[in-house]
């Protein structure tokens, strides 16, 4: 048993686990932050992405021990107080989410396209950029439609800031 | 219609939790000393058990125990079974062989559960299985369904010879016969439906929970239907009788049909939890998904399409073989059948038909029902027959299927089906109108310019969904009536639960149920919470597949709803010394007719509750339940039209525009609708482009992860173009049919019309995967 | 995943000492391939040593023409380098299409070529710029590195710790994608370097990345897509699966060379 520790989602978190424990079943069963998801074996689905030291990271192929010392975000971490994030409050206004598995890691995912080229996204961009991510129930037409709302909406935010 | 009433694009209720985290799905579920499980699965095909020695993994660390097939069966734990019965047409019934929950004797498709590990960590149960020794005679296996109709196949159950479960038919052999012989064009074309893997996102999952105190056992499960698995493990699997079981599916995370099924894991892990005395959970992988979760489609079909001299089609004579994998599963036998023959005359006025179908077991995972169950195999045959017609016979394919339209309703097919009401014309024309029909010849001289292939291809759908009115599926072999339930229960302070038998998974039933209510009481939706999937909370229900939840299950709901009005109506009238007749609900209030009389709902509720001044004779409370069993199946309808470029040097499709154009009834909420379609349409389009099961001659599963299966990213799809097209459905008290299936049902065919018309080779069979068309315009050049 | 013990290394040579004491051991730098393979029981390393938290293998620098990046250095950052987009796109194009973008926040080029499987893309890459990996105890040369599927020049215990290149006069790379994996079903990297034209294709041949000399020769002699038109791939070598069999893998060579060549200008 290795002794993992972690910032999550701005507070410091540690607990004990094998060396083989993959970081995702940390989170979810040692932290209890079950929002993470596992969808596949593959690395291919992207259910179980959060975000590590500032970028998005698929936690099902990092191990616990390796993440030991970064900051986590989960999607429990991304709302404030009572108020969901732009790009959650998108998901929901847009109906980009189904049954809700795979929405965890496509907000996740979202929120670091918007990190990264946030105000120039495109459809086609956004596509793209879902290429890590698989959804089975919207036919990902509203999930893009609600990243690329997200992104203009937080772009006014950050014109209007400046 | 309200701002949250029926028709208003109300934002779903249940969205913040998902979207925070806080969904609690199966694998979330964590109770004190609960342990994990791991399944000991055949690697082989098709073997003969000959011995199971477990005494050195049950002494490795963490191991609880090890537990086998010959120990269930002791138990008197009972097979797995086909609950609808299909007879032969020589009058003989299905042939079901035995499916043990962890097979004894012999395995029949590789990952059929042989044993169950429980130990303290899933690594330390997959560690310890790999010291169980199982000692397997290989047999020889056969994958292909016309393969193992041939003399000398293996033989999978001995109660099948040649492994044929039933050899079916409906329809007027002799009339169609007849027909294609006098006709004056014949069509003639093999259609092949690829086998496909459901792939809900969130892979099945259970949690088995026994309390020797009460000798009671709870079930979490990733189910669709949570009173249904209730009822088959009481009824059939001798796992507890149905007051010593509680089913619980909590959010489930899609299902697309293949969680309707009860499958050998919560059968097994709730046995081993009185066996063991532990709780224990079970989550699958996603390469055991592959390996276990009910596969769908897998037809291969001979079909005849006869015209006469004026293009009206005469008959239509097929011959379907269908792949039934190596067990019957729970509904498998009525896919092929009830749910496929009965949709063969598609929106056509056809005089004859006649389907013969056989169902055959194969060393495969079981099949049975995936969204749109028989229905996208029905229709990706006749729209793939009819374009192939209209290319023969030289006339435009939309002018052909417009030629032969139904169009006065009632319309009695003579295939069973009865359809109520429908305006297929309209569809065709909203769709080419969408999809600028007209300019496609331009469009695609500006491809050719460019030295791409462009190509436009149609489907024009119907399917039967609002499963089911009880008595017509029941005199045709089910074993289990197909209404459904709801109890309306209003709260004294006037607040509203609603439980539902529906199960929903992704539907978004806690927004659309309350909208219903919130639209007839006028009260706030958030005043109205849904309750569904647990079965000690729910009376009963038959669950969600078919697109039966807005058509049954809320028909259900108004029923129980009505009864509420009616007690409340005569609470208020007395409360109010007025005429019961008089009495009107609106906004919240219950107003007296022509006064301003009026008092407010949960003011009624509340007296509903003290009981201090009711009508002589009345019950307190104010909660009513009620069943609905449908009066015929609803029927949607539409066209799809798919407009795709093909890169000649690589063969790879690009979806120029998708136009999706249905009629859905009366619709409850269009946000959620859409998003119906829209997943729909992704899984046809997979169907169409880029899925399919394959297996090796030796009966290996080559398609066990999403590095093989190909699953539709977004990158693969355009974004849709949707419309709609609305009779409402004459059968059912809201006027709704049903949109949950449709867009995998139509889109298939309209792809690959498209696609074969852009290179020219109509002998292109799904999935069109890049290599798959470069091959097809290569040999036909 | 088998029960395995995680050591994190804090510089090259504790990682080399750490893996000299564990026989059994692997080194782990992204883990994007190795994870996966450990979860599926195909690889059992008693020991894990992590390179990914050595600083000293991690960025990119850039002298003039002459291009280092260290081994450690993830695909997204490869793939955003400003510096070396101006002096090779290419090589910045082919990493922005490594598996997703989360995969390209953990992926590494070391562990990509280490791994040298015959769908990844970097290999394409190394070989085409002629590119020399460097490694804690030689520079070996991007033609003798690559030795077979899975196979290189690798000794037991080395690291490498970066791979440089001298940034091509022209290059450019063109994928075709496995439809389910997404990995390159085929890839071609073509390049003109100061020792002449090269042409390395990924996905396609049965013992991992390849030169083909016939695209090599007419390319030098005429540097267009055109100039390939003419010239046959042999499918005697290369795979066949499920996705694409070695005459459809043949066909896309030529068409990934070709939109490689444009991609180039």
């Amino acid at each position: 048993m290795t002794k993992v520790t972690l910032t999550v989602n701005g507070r410091a978190m540690s607990g004990e686990c094998e060396d083989r424990t993959l970081l995702v079943h940390f989170i979810r069963e040692k932290l209890g932050l079950t929002g993470t998801h596992v969808g596949c074996d593959t690395t291919q689905c992207g259910a179980c992405v959060i975000h590590m030291d500032g970028h998005s990271v698929k936690s099902c192929s990092i191990l616990a021990v390796q993440a030991s010392g970064s900051t986590i975000t989960t999607i429990e971490g991304l709302a404030g107080q009572g108020e969901l994030h732009p790009v959650q409050a998108a998901f929901k206004e847009h109906h980009g989410l189904q049954c809700g598995f795979c929405t965890p890691g496509m907000v996740m995912t979202a929120v670091d396209m918007i990190n990264r080229e946030g105000g120039s996204l495109t459809e086609e961009k956004v596509r793209a950029g879902l290429e890590g991510n698989i959804c089975r129930c919207t036919g990902y037409h509203n999930i893009v439609k609600a990243i690329l709302a997200a992104d203009a909406e937080m772009a006014s935010g950050r014109q209007a800031a400046e | 219609m309200g701002v949250e009433g029926i028709g208003a694009r109300v934002t779903r209720k249940e969205d913040k939790r998902f979207l925070t985290g806080k969904g609690r799905y199966t694998d979330d579920m964590t109770v004190p000393g609960m342990k994990s499980a791991y399944f000991i699965r055949s690697p082989h095909a098709h073997a003969r058990i000959k011995s199971i020695d477990a005494s050195a993994a049950k002494s490795m660390p963490g191991v609880i125990d090890v537990l086998d097939g010959k120990q269930l069966q002791a138990d008197g734990i009972g097979n797995l079974i086909c609950g609808w019965m299909i007879h032969s047409k020589d009058g003989s019934p299905m042939k079901m062989g035995a499916w043990r929950p962890l097979a004894a004797e012999t395995v029949r498709y590789v990952g059929d559960a042989v044993a169950i590990v429980v130990a303290d960590s899933i690594g330390e149960a997959r560690d310890a299985a790999e010291a169980v020794i199982i000692d397997y005679e290989p047999l020889p296996a056969v994958t292909e369904a016309t393969a193992a109709l041939e003399a000398g196949a293996p033989q999978i159950h001995p109660e099948a010879s040649n492994n044929l479960i039933f050899d079916w038919q409906l329809g007027d052999p002799d009339a169609t016969d007849r027909a294609i012989a006098s006709a004056a064009h014949v069509t003639e074309i093999e259609i092949v439906n690829n086998r496909l893997s459901p792939n809900p996102m969130e892979p099945r999952a259970t949690l088995g929970i026994y309390d020797s105190a009460e000798d009671h056992y709870t079930c979490y499960t990733t189910s669709q239907n949570p009173h249904v698995a209730r009822l088959v493990m009481s009824a059939f699997y001798n796992v507890a009788p149905e007051n010593k079981l509680r089913v619980i599916a909590p959010d489930v995370g899609g299902g697309f049909g293949s969680k309707i099924y009860i499958y050998p894991e919560e059968i097994v892990c709730l046995w081993a939890s009185k066996k063991t005395g532990v709780p224990v959970k079970w989550t699958s992988d996603r390469t055991e998904a592959f390996l276990t979760d009910a596969h769908g489609r897998d037809h291969v079909s001979k079909v005849k399409m006869a015209f006469d001299a004026d293009n009206r089609i005469t008959a239509l004579k097929v011959d379907t073989i269908a792949n039934l994998g190596a067990y019957m599963s729970l509904f498998s036998s009525a896919v092929p059948t009830y749910l496929y023959a009965t949709l063969l005359s598609g929106q056509y006025a056809i005089p004859a038909i006649h389907a013969n179908v056989r169902t055959v077991y194969t060393n495969t995972v079981p099949v049975d029902a995936y969204r749109g169950a028989g229905r996208p195999e029905a229709t990706y045959l006749l729209e793939r027959t009819i374009e192939t017609a209209a290319r023969e016979l030289g006339v435009s394919p939309a002018e052909l299927r417009r030629k032969n339209f139904i169009r006065s309703f009632p319309y009695q097919t003579p295939v069973i089906m009865n359809y109520d009401t429908g305006d297929y014309e309209a569809s065709l024309d909203a769709a080419m109108q969408a999809a600028d029909w007209k300019g496609f010849a331009a469009r695609k001289a500006q491809s050719e310019a460019s030295g791409k292939k462009r190509g436009i291809g149609m489907s024009c759908y119907i399917e039967a969904c609002g499963i089911a009115p009880s008595q017509a599926v029941g005199s045709l072999g089910a074993g289990v009536g197909l209404w459904e339930s709801a109890e309306v229960r209003v709260n004294a302070v006037g607040t509203i639960e609603v439980l539902t038998g529906s199960h929903s998974h992704g539907q978004g039933h806690e927004t659309t149920f309350a909208q219903l209510v919130a639209g007839r009481l006028g009260v706030p939706i958030d005043s109205i919470n849904i309750v569904h999937g647990d079965t000690d909370k729910v009376q009963m229900g038959m669950g969600t597949y078919g697109s039966r939840s807005g058509a049954v299950g809320m028909s259900a709901i108004v029923k129980a709803l009505d009864k509420v009005e009616a007690k409340a109506k005569k609470i208020a009238a007395h409360l109010m010394e007025a005429d019961e007749q008089d009495v009107v609900i609106e906004n919240g209030e219950l107003k007296i007719a022509g006064t301003d009389k009026a008092l407010p709902w949960f003011q009624v509720a509340l007296a509903a509750y003290t009981a201090h001044n009711l009508p002589a004779g009345m019950e307190p409370g104010l909660k009513e339940t009620a069943f609905y069993d449908p009066a015929n199946f609803t029927f949607p309808a539409g066209c799809y039209i798919a407009e795709v470029e093909i890169d000649p040097e690589t063969g790879e499709t690009d979806i120029i525009q998708f136009v999706a154009a249905d009629d859905f009834g009366n619709i409850i909420n269009p946000l959620i609708v859409e998003g119906q379609v829209h997943g729909g349409l992704a899984q046809g389009i997979g169907q169409a482009l880029l899925e399919a099961v394959h297996y090796d001659s030796n009966g290996q599963l080559l398609t066990a992860s999403f590095m093989d299966y190909a699953m539709p990213r977004a990158d693969d799809l355009p974004s849709f173009k949707l419309s709609h097209q609305n009779t409402p459905c004459p059968n059912n008290p809201l006027g709704i049919k049903g949109c949950g299936e449709a867009g995998a049902i139509g889109s298939p065919p309209a792809l690959i019309n498209a696609i074969t018309d852009a290179i020219g080779n109509n002998g292109l069979t799904m999935p069109a995967t890049p290599m798959k068309v470069w091959q097809a315009m290569h040999a036909a050049h | 995943m088998y029960a395995t013990s995680y050591h994190r290394a804090s510089s090259v040579e504790d990682a080399v000492k750490l893996r000299a004491a564990h026989e059994e051991g692997k080194y782990l730098s992204g883990g994007m391939t190795l994870i996966s393979t450990m979860k599926q029981r195909l690889a059992a390393p008693t020991d894990l040593i992590d390179l990914r938290h050595i600083a000293a293998l991690r960025g990119i620098s850039i002298d003039g023409r002459e291009v280092t990046i260290g081994a450690a250095t993830p695909h997204a950052d490869v793939a955003g380098s400003r510096e070396l987009r101006a002096i090779c796109p290419a090589i910045c194009e082919l990493a922005s299409h490594i598996g997703d973008p989360h995969v390209r926040h953990m992926g590494t080029i070391g562990g990509s070529i280490a791994n040298n499987d015959p769908a990844a893309d970097y290999p394409a890459g190394v070989l085409g710029l002629a590119a020399t990996v460097i490694t804690d105890r030689r520079s070996i040369a991007a033609d003798e590195f690559f030795t077979d599927l899975f196979e290189t020049a690798l000794e037991d215990g080395e690291i490498v710790t970066a791979v440089s290149f001298d940034a091509p006069e022209k290059a450019g790379y063109a994928k075709f994608n496995n439809p389910a994996s997404r990995f390159a079903m085929v890839g071609v990297f073509v390049a003109k370097t100061s020792s002449g034209v090269r042409v390395a294709v990924t996905g396609a041949g049965s013992n991992g990345v390849f030169r083909h000399s016939g695209f090599e020769q007419a390319l030098a002699s005429n540097w267009s897509a055109d100039a390939l038109s003419n010239i046959a791939v042999d499918s005697s070598n290369l795979l066949s699966d499920l996705h694409a069999n070695a005459e459809y893998r043949a066909n896309l060579v030529k068409v990934m060379a070709k939109r490689a060549v444009v991609a180039a200008g």
